[in-house]
């Protein structure tokens, strides 16, 4: 081995078992176990009158079916109580929760009312048909709109269906804007969408009655907190459960909500029956089930000056949450403080109301709640760009927070509980980068060409700020086998990340050993128990900080123990191949170096050898006997665990530009160029960054183009399937390019910041401003459509028609 | 749950129909039915299962058109050279079904007798004037384009009838025919669809022509553009006349994807550029 | 009430099982869970993602769509089918690790195979066609770029002699195979 890894685009090394079938995904798991089927409440406010299952009972394969009563039947366990709070706030004024199974009172399409268990999946879908459930339809609530009017509820004792309200500001807002030499209104829509993984969720559980412990396999972004969750729900001790994420098929947040109510009830139902029970959901529960995101409306007021600059910003929002809040009001809170992007906002107020409504909980997605403030803040540079004709980068680069004034304080609180202040970034390097990138002066010829052509096309740029690497903490444990392997397990989760890889890059590198002898576990608390999970663009700044953390004690305790072998100074040595050796001391050189394994077993004094090697450090070959063979403040064996704990999110930023053409006839939108300008600092794998960002502007583009939740009046989903919930193929992706801006963190050891959710951030904020610049229309509501684009031409062309007729009425 | 048989032969398979009638499904594809099947939105009892019916897997090319059986797959007839040289909107049309992986196994008269008012075939048969071939343990009987399709996902066929062909004439001399779609995401259904059929006469004058939608009614909806383009030049076509005509004759409705005014709107627009394909097709 | 199993003679990598199946069991869930196969997977149930498609007989084809029964006598290859004879990668999947074609590899199956299949009709795809070959699989985590890669790489490591003398637009290539 040669030269650093960390830089390198290295291969992953999972992608051998993934890409050749040999993953281990949760239905790959307990082929023996029994199955579980839910039947699922058809209404979106319903009270459940009756359960009857009399024609339920006698099909071939049933093992048991559970209602809620069986629930509060259980004095043994906690089952019967709501799902946990997860993250309470102050100003969450109204939380509340469902249960594992429907109490009395369903409030969204999908919620569990019965929970079947038989031999397979097939036959428990069979009871489920044959189960009758008596319903009192109730009114239900559904969109923003009616959930603000009020003139119904979700919940009874929450009659104005507010669930939080929080007001943030900075300065005097409103008195800015009317003091400004100009002010713009907006109203603006985000409309609601969805993770989507492709391998939806599951539960698969071991119950072992002989020593009274449970093991759940889960394809979650969280195994402690499950297994935390789990404890508490079933009245078991923490260490009698193990929580175990397998190969989890994506996840996008959706798997960071937790407990599921499935998350309970299989292992409560393995526990009561002695056997294994498994529940993979279809397509279908996933979407009336899981977790949905991003519907928003928001009105925007905005004071400037004659260049463009900010003065006052006044943004209020209505946050759709669904049924119920077991996030809490984090996307919102996001949505209020990620919205300033890299710019000074002047004065600044946000409040927001986050509302019920009778559908599916609302819980971070991919971006949680920060490409609708992208959008707010996105569109509002652009409305001023276009009221005072200037140009659209322009504007941005005299808003811009400037490199120097880094640190940067906006005086508010963000979603970590920590202050909002940037870290790092340089915007104007980024915006010149991508500005080259995309052609940015060239456009208006190659627009007027196009034109010529009878082509319709445009640009549009957006910039967005993304706090990362949200603590509390993360960690690491590392230790050196006498094999030489290196054994690294951290908490937090992988869901196609390439954590098996980079954390393994970062390991080898601060150890000195070559790649290959390093193994990486995340998301199994029999291997390591503190985390917090995976999400918020957080696991390589918190998990790559702990790992190398966790490998320079490591690497200490190894020079410490190898000094006293070789009998040098601990300052004299190097760790390079997995051999540790004095500087300059040429390799193979007899006294002068020892492998890293050696030093290994030598860490653990032993009474009895177990094999060769072994024999080197039991008691009457090694040992000083003038002080015990274990010194007061050490361990036994080559180890360490260490943790990251930072004192605030660390931001990274980007800048994306897209080229779009409409057909002048179909109004059909096609993206001709997408261009990046990304900051996550340094990076560990550039090949691994690039593939997140290309999945998240694919996100983007969907988000933008294609992609909506559509629920009825009666809250009835109408698109639960991927026939009609539009997510991108290939072909309606374009090519992305990027090009990387490094402006490291001071904040960490390894001086990186977070780019999980980077790409999808500004995607609908973009093609708003590339679409509005090709058609010379407002663009205020996203995703847009053909159909859409074709309506707002027919308005336009209407208003344009009434005002050539007032000027022609009153001529 | 269902009865599930696998006959060996059209007989048999008639046989079975008989007896099961409407409570038993033709399962040939599949790609339609088998997801209403797993999401549990029907169940019939018997499912019969036509694979093994080899003698019905053809795509013939006879002189005066081109018969698919019942077993072809989209793929096959997509891919016969015969059969393109003969009706060439046959392979227009069908490489907008779906993407080539459900091509390989759906088939195209499963797909007539599914009747999706989105569907391409249906709307191929329709503009050509085709009929199907269907046969029962009571005899064989044909039924035209123009009245097999009733209804959204509702065809003529009785119970205990076999589709066992589908019928394409050729176009006359002196045609071109076109489709057009434009679906949300590539492979999607059709948010409004045409096939256009152009005749013209020895002078290149437009002497017939029709246009055959999809998505914008219960079934697909024929229109005869006569009387915004008879008698014109081929390339001196007033398309915006023809457009006219069709916005004024459809009547799609509203969903989540797109509006009835934006379909009608496409349906003029598509029509144009078909007929100015088809126009330079027949005239070539 | 139990339900019939039928008797279903599959080939599946070249090894020929019986299985005793009712008739709804889909293709999918046999090789899954009667086979023990479980590189294919399931993403939707209604062919719309393609993350269980398998190729039938040579043909790519949504194992979600198919029952077990309605394959009995075919040969089906799997993305385990798609490795080397030595059990090592195959070349469509050996390139998807050179090009990070992959990232939760759930959607990964559909792709290989799909692409494994295409790859005999058309050895040398351009860029466009070999999107366009991509275009019926759903992934939510890569974007597609590096898949579209895969694609290409993966052409050179089938036919490298036909890779050596590249045709200069697409089409069917008439190099040698």
């Amino acid at each position: 081995m040669s030269g650093r890894l960390f830089g390198e685009p290295i291969a992953r090394r999972e992608d051998p078992r993934l890409v050749s079938g040999a993953g281990r995904y949760l239905d790959d798991l307990g082929p023996d176990a029994l199955a579980a089927a839910f039947v699922r409440c058809p209404h979106a406010h319903a009270r459940v009158v009756d359960i009857d299952v009399t024609d339920a009972l006698d099909v071939d394969g049933l093992v048991a079916l559970y209602t809620y009563e069986d629930l509060a039947a259980d004095d043994a366990t906690r089952v019967a109580e709501p799902l946990p709070l997860l993250i309470p706030h102050p100003a969450l004024t109204e939380p509340r929760t469902g249960y594992p199974l429907v109490k009395d009172v369903a409030k969204h399409v999908g919620e569990p009312i019965v929970m079947v268990v038989a031999t397979d999946r097939y036959v428990a879908e069979d009871v489920c048909e044959r189960i009758r459930v008596e319903y009192e339809f109730l009114p239900p609530v559904v969109g923003v709109d009616a959930a603000r009017d009020a003139a119904r509820a979700v919940h009874d004792d929450v009659p104005d269906n507010v669930a939080a309200h929080l007001v943030q500001e900075v300065g005097d807002a409103r008195a800015a804007i009317a003091a400004a030499p100009h002010t713009l209104e907006l109203d603006l829509e985000i409309e609601r969408s969805a993770s989507m993984p492709m391998e939806g969720k599951g539960v698969y559980a071991r119950w072992d009655a002989a020593d009274a412990s449970l093991r759940v396999y889960s394809s979650t972004q969280t195994t402690t907190s499950v297994r935390f969750a789990l404890a508490a729900k079933l009245n078991i001790p923490v260490d009698r459960i193990e929580v175990i994420a397998p190969d989890v098929g994506g996840g996008f947040g959706v798997k960071i909500v937790h407990p599921w109510p499935e998350e309970v009830l299989v292992p409560w139902a393995a526990i009561r029956l002695g056997r294994e029970v498994k529940w993979v959901e279809d397509r279908r529960e996933h979407f009336i089930s899981s977790a949905h995101e991003r519907g928003q409306l928001q009105h925007i007021r905005v004071g400037f000056d004659d260049d463009g600059r900010l003065l006052g910003l006044d943004v209020e929002f209505w946050h759709d949450n669904g049924a119920y809040t077991p996030y809490g009001i984090i996307i919102p809170i996001i949505t209020s403080t990620q919205l300033l992007g890299p710019y000074k906002p002047g004065a600044y107020r946000v409040e927001f109301h986050s509302l019920y409504t009778n559908t599916v909980i609302v819980t971070p997605y991919r971006g949680a709640g920060r490409p609708q403030a992208a959008f707010a803040m996105e569109r509002t540079i652009d409305a001023i760009a276009a009221n005072l004709r200037l140009d659209r980068a322009e504007v941005r680069e005299r808003n811009f927070i400037q490199p120097h004034e880094m640190p940067y304080d906006h005086q508010l609180t963000f979603q970590d509980g920590r202050p909002l202040i940037y870290d790092s970034g340089d915007f104007p390097a980024s915006l010149e980068k991508l500005k080259k990138l995309v052609d940015w002066e060239g456009f208006p010829a190659y627009r007027d060409a196009a034109r010529a052509e009878g082509r319709r096309i445009g640009i549009g740029l957006a910039c967005y700020v993304e706090g990362t690497g949200v603590g509390p903490y993360e960690g690491a444990h590392i230790r050196v086998e006498t094999s030489g392997k290196v054994v690294v397990s951290t908490g937090l989760t992988t869901q196609g990340q390439g954590h098996e890889t980079v954390f393994a890059q970062i390991a080898a590198d601060e150890l000195g050993v070559p790649l290959d002898a390093v193994s990486v576990t995340t998301g199994d608390t029999r291997r390591f128990k503190y985390a917090v999970g995976t999400f918020a663009s957080r696991a390589a700044v918190m998990s790559g900080n702990a790992v190398a953390l966790t490998a320079r004690k490591v690497r200490a305790k190894a020079l410490r123990i190898a000094a006293d072998a070789l009998e040098v100074d601990a300052g004299d040595l190097e760790i390079a191949d997995g051999t540790v050796r004095v500087k300059g001391h040429p390799p193979g050189a007899a006294g002068g170096e020892i492998p890293l394994r050696t030093v290994a077993v030598l860490s653990n004094p032993l009474r009895y050898a177990f094999d060769e090697e072994s024999k080197r450090a039991t008691q009457f070959a090694v040992g000083d006997a003038s002080g015990p063979p274990v010194a007061e403040d050490d361990e036994p064996g080559l180890e360490a665990t260490d943790y990251y704990s930072p004192m605030q999110a660390t931001f990274a930023n980007g800048m994306h530009a897209a080229i779009v053409e409409t057909d002048p006839e179909t109004a059909e939108i096609t993206i001709l160029r997408y261009c990046v300008v990304h900051d996550c600092g340094p990076m560990i794998n550039p090949r691994i960054v690039e593939g997140q960002i290309h999945g998240g502007v694919a996100q983007g583009v969907g988000g933008a183009l294609y992609e909506r939740i559509v629920y009825d009046e009666n809250g009835q989903l109408l698109n639960a399937s991927y026939m009609d919930f539009l997510m991108p193929y290939a072909s309606e992706v374009p090519t992305i390019e990027t090009d990387h801006l490094e402006t490291p963190s001071p904040l960490n050891p390894l001086g990186i910041k977070g780019l999980g959710e980077a790409g999808v951030i500004p995607g609908s904020a973009v093609l708003a401003s590339a679409i509005e610049d090709a058609e010379g229309i407002r663009i205020t509501r996203m995703p847009i459509s053909p159909s859409d684009l074709h309506h707002l031409r027919l308005d336009r062309a209407r208003q344009e028609h009434d005002s050539t007729a007032e000027r022609g009425a009153a001529e | 749950m269902f009865e599930y048989h696998r006959p060996t032969s059209v007989g048999d398979a008639l046989a079975v129909l008989a007896d099961v009638g409407a409570d038993g499904k033709v399962l040939a594809g599949g790609q339609s039915l088998v997801p209403v099947l797993n999401m549990r939105l029907a169940a019939p009892g018997h499912l019969v299962d036509i694979n093994r019916l080899a003698e019905l897997a053809y795509v013939r090319t006879e002189p005066a058109g081109v018969r698919v059986g019942a077993l072809a797959r989209h793929a096959h007839v997509e891919r016969d050279e015969q059969a393109y040289a003969a009706v060439p909107l046959l392979r227009r049309a069908l490489i907008c079904v779906a993407h080539p992986t459900i091509r390989n196994r759906g088939t195209t008269v499963g797909s007539i007798v599914h009747a999706d008012p989105s569907g391409e075939a249906p709307a191929v048969l329709t503009l050509l004037d085709g009929e199907m071939e269907l046969a029962s343990v009571g005899g064989r009987r044909t039924v035209p384009a123009a009245e097999f399709f009733i209804a959204p996902l509702e065809s003529s066929l009785r119970a205990g009838e076999l589709a066992v062909s589908a019928y394409f004439p050729r176009p006359p001399a002196r045609s071109g025919t076109a489709w057009r779609e434009v679906s949300r995401r590539h492979g999607d259904y059709a948010l409004c669809g045409v096939g256009v059929l152009i005749t013209l006469d020895d002078d290149l004058r437009v002497a017939a022509a029709r246009a055959a939608f999809i998505s914008l009614g219960p079934t697909p909806v024929l229109v005869d553009l006569a009387d915004a383009v008879a008698g014109r030049p081929f390339d001196a076509v007033d398309w915006g006349a023809a457009a006219a005509l069709v916005r004024g004759q459809v009547e799609p409705e509203d969903d989540i994807h797109a509006t009835a005014a934006y379909r009608r709107h496409l349906a003029g627009v598509l029509t144009a550029r078909a007929g100015a394909d088809a126009a330079r097709e027949a005239a070539a | 009430m139990t339900e019939t199993l039928h008797a279903t003679r599959l080939v599946v990598n070249g090894v020929a099982h019986t299985l005793h199946v009712p008739a709804r069991r889909l293709l999918a869930d046999a090789l899954r869970h009667d086979l023990g196969l479980t590189g294919t997977h399931l993403g939707c149930e209604h062919g719309v993602c393609g993350a269980c498609t398998v190729l039938v007989d040579g043909e790519p084809m949504r194992s979600c769509l198919m029952f077990a029964v309605s394959a009995d006598g075919a040969e089906i290859t799997t993305t385990e089918g798609c490795r080397a004879p030595d059990g090592g990668l195959g070349p469509v999947q050996q390139a998807f690790t050179e090009c990070h074609g992959l990232q939760c590899g759930f959607c990964t199956p559909g792709f290989v195979t799909t692409i494994t299949a295409y790859l005999r009709e058309n050895p040398l795809p351009t860029e466009a066609e070999a999107r366009e070959a991509i275009g019926g699989n759903l992934c939510r985590c890569t974007g597609y770029q590096n898949i579209v890669k895969s694609v290409l790489r993966a052409a050179e490591l089938v036919a490298p002699e036909a890779a050596v003398a590249p045709q200069a637009g697409g089409g069917l290539s008439e190099g040698p195979r």
